[in-house]
């Protein structure tokens, strides 16, 4: 039986979503689905090479939005963020039942062949330059291309 | 070659994940014994493992876990 191909996009920067994206397409990838996610808008802070705060860009403005956006590092959880204390809880309980933390779940995504991608427009707009995003992203991409890359597949939003 | 793979521990999706991986690192022939538990990782992982083209050669109960031995 031919299994479905998923393609992600992946457009929020909240910790939970994050995770929960991850875990959809590692768990689709490992029972042999393809997989791709495409990072745009807020989902790009998920990528950045620099996990903690940092001023990405070259106007003041973006560089000022890099800073308040932060990376990996800084991502809010949903609701009850409590000044990003929560995000921090979130993953020592995460470890503590043995559940994949983030990066586990970015390092296996890689290591499962999914195709990670990244949107060209909203780094334009915030300034994010392709050497600015983790080497895992496979490519740089505007809409058109994502969706012929998804025309065998089931797009989820999150 | 015989490798052991323990995943009574994991949860989704690294059961999956785990067991793609390792068996992706193995040579052709090799044989791989994963410890697993009940429910969702016993009905799915012989399965994914039988469409990636590795043969299941015995899926066998033990105390707190069940057993299953794949041939790459």
């Amino acid at each position: 039986m031919q299994k479905e191909n998923y393609s992600i996009i992946v457009f929020s920067g909240e910790f939970d979503k994050a995770i929960a994206a991850f875990t959809i397409a590692t768990g689709a990838a490992a029972t042999n689905r393809k997989v791709t996610m495409f990072f745009t808008f807020w989902g790009l802070n998920i990528l950045k090479k620099k996990y903690k705060r940092s001023a990405v860009g070259r106007s003041f403005l973006a560089r000022f939005f890099n800073v308040l956006m932060g990376g990996r590092y800084n991502l809010p959880l949903s609701r009850f963020n409590f000044g990003g204390i929560s995000p921090k809880l979130m993953t020592g309980m995460m470890k503590k039942h043995n559940v994949a933390t983030l990066e586990e779940l970015i390092e296996s995504a890689h290591a499962l062949g999914i195709k990670i991608i990244a949107c060209e427009m909203a780094m334009n707009i915030l300034e994010i330059e392709r050497k600015d995003l983790v080497d895992q992203v496979e490519d740089v991409i505007g809409v058109s291309t994502f969706l012929d890359y998804s025309k065998d597949a089931k797009i989820l939003f999150i | 070659m015989k490798h052991v793979l323990d995943i009574t521990k994991e949860h989704c999706p690294m059961t999956f994940v785990k067991t793609k991986l390792k068996l992706e690192q193995l040579a052709k022939g090799d044989i791989l014994e994963i410890m697993l538990c009940e429910g969702e990782p016993l009905n799915n992982v012989p399965k994914t493992v039988e469409e990636q083209g590795y043969q299941v050669l015995e899926i066998a109960p033990h105390n707190s876990y069940y057993k299953v031995v794949v041939k790459k």
